[in-house]
């Protein structure tokens, strides 16, 4: 059993060990929603609520995993736990915000193949986290999620509206833009240790 | 599906994933390992063969099993296909080599969440024969090798000044430590874009007006 406090797991986990940024999890929903803020932001919100449910659901059938000793099922196991997460959010969200649902597009039933969401599942298993422990752990990937997601977006409407040279139009700048953000997240290195 | 397919093979077959649909450079799939894993050559290289087997095995498979899948499942299917895959390579790199495994980390189980293997199994192998998507799989895969590669070797030569571990420039060379952290990743991948987005926009301005060249 991990014996890191909850604080320091949380701050870990949004900011100094960032899981778009520092641990290049998730990077195709960050290079690819992150055109608007209000586009990123519902991404992000969606991210976060499948992280929670996937990290209890991970949690739990880990136990039972361990009790029945068949490990070796595990990532089967846990990709189609965040398959079913990710189909609930796609039902919820076309029953209650239609207009959402459509503007979310392709990249809705993409957070299945999302790596930062199985990479949650994994790292908590790989530090032996309690199940509270976990539930905090998957809170601040989520919330490190949206952070790094809206500064993109944010970052990407200016953006817009300035003249850059023909050749840095496309994926290149917004990967350099990824770059500098990284770069000031390693600022917050031994934060909450 | 089309009743009438195209089943000639070309070099075009093979040829696509190496380098006019290079899943890294030109459309952007599998990121995620690509700038986690690629902070020095080795690691890129194996990380790019265990993605070269998961993606020929599944590809055989899912094209063997293309015309029993049902449509409604199939996304379930091929996950669960990959996954199968994934963990075969995942223990096998344990027993090869614990060092490689322990440098690798989670990266080899998350490659069941390389969004480039799920897209090359939703748009080839289960529309082609096997031998077919063999083939194209085979190219994908060492396209994205070469990237890996790509990447791997220009971090490794700038941040700790040696290639395959070997020492390249001494004892004087002053490491640029910021290229085998995170950030490095993506400047150096941007570094890439922008050279083939340059030469594309060379290409394409010499074919416009060759007269202004000469």
């Amino acid at each position: 059993m991990a014996t890191e406090t909850l604080s320091f797991i949380f701050l870990n986990a949004v900011l100094a060990n960032n899981f778009v940024l520092a641990l290049f999890l998730g990077l195709c929903p960050f290079l690819g929603v992150s055109g608007k803020i209000n586009t990123a932001l519902p991404m992000g919100l969606a991210t976060l609520f499948v992280m929670l449910v996937s990290s209890v659901c991970a949690f739990l059938i880990n136990e039972v995993l361990v009790a029945f000793e068949i490990e070796f099922l595990r990532l089967i196991a846990y990709i189609a736990v965040i398959a079913s997460a990710v189909q609930l959010v796609e039902m919820a969200l076309k029953k209650f915000t239609p207009a959402l649902f459509r503007s979310l597009g392709i990249f809705l039933p993409l957070i299945t193949t999302n790596c930062a969401i199985l990479g949650l599942a994994l790292f908590q298993t790989f530090k032996e986290y309690s199940f509270l422990q976990s539930l905090v752990y998957a809170l601040g990937a989520g919330l490190g999620f949206i952070l790094a997601i809206l500064l993109m977006a944010g970052l990407r409407e200016k953006l817009e509206l300035s003249t850059m040279p023909s050749i840095t139009q496309g994926a290149a700048v917004s990967l350099m833009l990824g770059g500098l953000l990284s770069l000031s997240f390693m600022g917050f290195a031994g934060l909450g240790g | 599906m089309a009743k009438k397919q195209d089943n000639t093979i070309t070099w075009d077959t093979f040829s696509e994933g190496l380098w006019r649909e290079n899943p890294v450079f030109v459309m952007l799939l599998g990121m995620c390992p690509v700038l986690a894993v690629t902070n020095s050559a080795i690691n890129a290289l194996a990380m790019g063969i265990a993605t070269l087997f998961v993606l020929l095995a599944s590809g055989t498979l899912i094209s063997l099993l293309r015309n029993s899948i049902p449509k409604q499942v199939r996304i379930a299917t091929y996950i669960v296909i990959i996954a199968t895959f994934v963990t075969i390579v995942d223990y096998t790199i344990q027993a090869i080599s614990l060092d490689l495994y322990n440098a690798l980390g989670a990266f080899i189980q998350l490659i069941v969440a390389n969004c480039m293997i799920l897209g090359r199994a939703e748009a080839y192998s289960s529309r082609n024969p096997p031998l077919k998507s063999i083939i194209n799989a085979t190219g994908m895969g060492l396209g994205f090798t070469l990237a890996l590669l790509c990447l791997g070797v220009v971090r490794e030569i700038l941040g700790a000044g040696s290639l395959f571990g070997i020492d390249l420039f001494g004892p004087r060379f002053e490491p640029w430590v910021v290229m085998v952290l995170p950030a490095g990743g993506f400047l150096v991948l941007g570094a890439w874009l922008l050279l083939f987005e340059w030469l594309k926009q060379r290409k394409s301005e010499t074919e416009l007006n060759p007269a202004a060249e000469s």
